[in-house]
């Protein structure tokens, strides 16, 4: 096969897929144009193209940006040192785990973020609020996957350790502990994606804070094209913070 | 993501079994004791920790009272439609995807990426697009769902053994067949799991829409409590909303054979 058919078949799929969702927004644009969508409801996608430049430079959006990412960044913070402690002790005290686990599963498939009305009497309506909310979501995976990664450590590892006598402690630092890192930040990688997607549901939903109150407030304004504009940028900051972090546990995988 | 949240029976050896129920026994003991502690400590302002007996008046209360299942029905409802809508869509381009290695390169990628999005901000173009009324909450309810079970599908067909095929094939069985005998048996574990996964989301998606804007459903009992500060009330909502879910997924495990695969 020739070097340029090999570029050929690397880079045809992707063109073709981007070339589709250019086509649906040039047949949107189309049908919306001669009128057979209505104007009002859906908006030109060459508006909210040029909505997009106008929401990011009327709108603050760097100020709403750090506001969601700093809510993000504290919850991340939280269920990382609660989440991976819980999973330690979980794993150190099989009696507890043997209790407990079945119940941090449970509260993964609750829909914990419906006890955000509860956060707001609990903690105002505040960042606290936001930030305690994520933070709860974010917490099983974190434990879960702590769990998961200690008690898979490889039987020789164990064994190397003991034949070198070391400490519990040393077993632990030296032994457990980094054999399981990778499979701890899968648990830390869902986290975090869990928090930024309640960070952005709380403040939308209690119109308070960043990114997702401006879609509240927008759309409270009538605002069709900014509304648009704005879930888009919402769902790029998403996407690029997805990407980032399977890049970082990609990068921790090759290196364990 | 698809371990997450997934009831695993935990191995019980005997002598432990005893031990791990005096355990949990004494945690939930110790959990609704030191609340009922706060409580009357009137630590925290009134109400916002209520007495245990007041919740308990509250729920008895909730579950009583004819309104409460009307909603319930009504949210049932919209989560039904929202994941037969988001389902069989997900299902179908999950099976277009996982059948074509060109097509998964192509589109794979916007699924997957689109997937972890928070799905909430999309609900003012679903009101614009559906009305305030349930239309926009089974919108939500779809488009939520159809993100994990698209590509559970996808990864299921791709995941298949080439001799279950290969057998299919030189047994001459027709598409029919070879959907109902070999794709679909072949594939039950990551379409359950993906039916698990968008029955939570679509449950998540539904509820917090009809918490926004809504005048019935368990979306609208949840944020009524609170709007009217009744927070035994809310508490009560609350535990039987997680019950409810929770007992959901359980049962999608339970029925699908989850766990008796993952055993094998």
């Amino acid at each position: 096969m020739s070097a340029a058919a090999v570029t050929a078949r690397r880079w045809a799929p992707p063109l073709v897929g981007f070339g589709s969702v250019l086509v649906i927004l040039a047949v949107v644009e189309v049908l919306i144009r001669i009128g057979a969508i209505n104007h009002y409801i859906v908006p030109l996608p060459s508006e909210v193209a040029t909505s997009l430049v106008r929401v990011i430079f009327e709108e603050d959006i760097l100020h709403r940006f750090l506001i969601t990412a700093w809510e993000c960044l504290a919850a991340g913070a939280l269920l990382t040192v609660f989440g991976v402690a819980a999973g330690i002790a979980f794993h150190q005290a099989r009696l507890l785990r043997l209790a407990c686990e079945n119940w941090v599963a449970a509260m993964a498939s609750a829909p914990l973020v419906l006890a955000y009305p509860l956060f707001l009497v609990l903690f105002g309506r505040s960042a606290l609020t936001i930030i305690m909310m994520s933070f709860l979501v974010g917490l099983p995976p974190v434990i879960l996957k702590t769990i998961e990664g200690l008690s898979a450590t490889r039987r020789v590892l164990i064994n190397v350790g003991r034949s070198f006598k070391l400490t519990p402690a040393q077993q632990f630092w030296k032994i457990l502990f980094p054999s399981a890192l990778p499979t701890i930040f899968v648990g830390i990688r869902l986290g975090l994606m869990f928090a930024l997607i309640n960070v952005v549901a709380v403040e939308f939903l209690i119109n308070f804070g960043g990114l997702g109150q401006l879609i509240n407030d927008l759309a409270e304004r009538y605002d069709l094209p900014g509304v648009y504009a704005a879930i888009c940028f919402v769902v790029l900051i998403s996407v690029v913070f997805f990407v980032l972090t399977e890049r970082t546990e990609r990068w921790l995988r090759s290196a364990a | 993501m698809a371990e997450i949240g997934r009831l695993a029976r935990a191995p019980q050896a005997w002598p432990w079994r005893t031990s791990v129920t005096l355990l949990r026994a004494a945690i939930v003991l110790a959990a609704l004791l030191s609340w009922q502690m706060l409580a009357v400590s009137g630590l925290l302002y009134r109400d916002v920790v209520p007495p245990l007996p007041e919740v308990g008046v509250a729920l008895v209360t909730l579950l009583s009272k004819r309104d409460f299942y009307w909603n319930l029905w009504f949210t049932i409802d919209e989560i039904a439609i929202g994941l037969v809508l988001g389902g069989v869509a997900g299902l179908v381009a999950g099976l277009v995807i996982g059948s074509s290695q060109f097509i998964a390169k192509a589109f794979e990628p916007y699924l997957y990426y689109l997937g972890p999005t928070p799905k909430i901000i999309f609900f003012p173009v679903m009101i614009m697009w559906f009305g305030a009324g349930a239309g926009s909450k089974i919108a939500m309810g779809a488009a939520s769902c159809f993100f994990p079970i698209a590509l559970s599908v996808a990864a299921g067909m791709r995941q298949i053994d080439v001799v279950l095929i290969k057998v299919g094939l030189s047994f001459r069985a027709n598409p029919w067949q070879m959907a109902t005998k070999i794709y679909l048996p072949a594939m039950r574990q990551p379409v359950i799991n993906g039916l698990r996964l968008g029955l939570g989301v679509a449950l998540i998606g539904t509820l917090l829409a009809e918490t926004k804007i809504s005048n019935r459903g368990l979306g609208f009992v949840v944020i009524d409590a609170y709007n009217a500060f009744n927070m035994p009330r809310l508490y009560a909502i609350l535990i039987v909303l997680f019950v409810l879910a929770i007992g959901a997924n359980a049962l999608i495990t339970r029925l699908g054979g989850l766990d008796e695969i993952k055993q094998k």
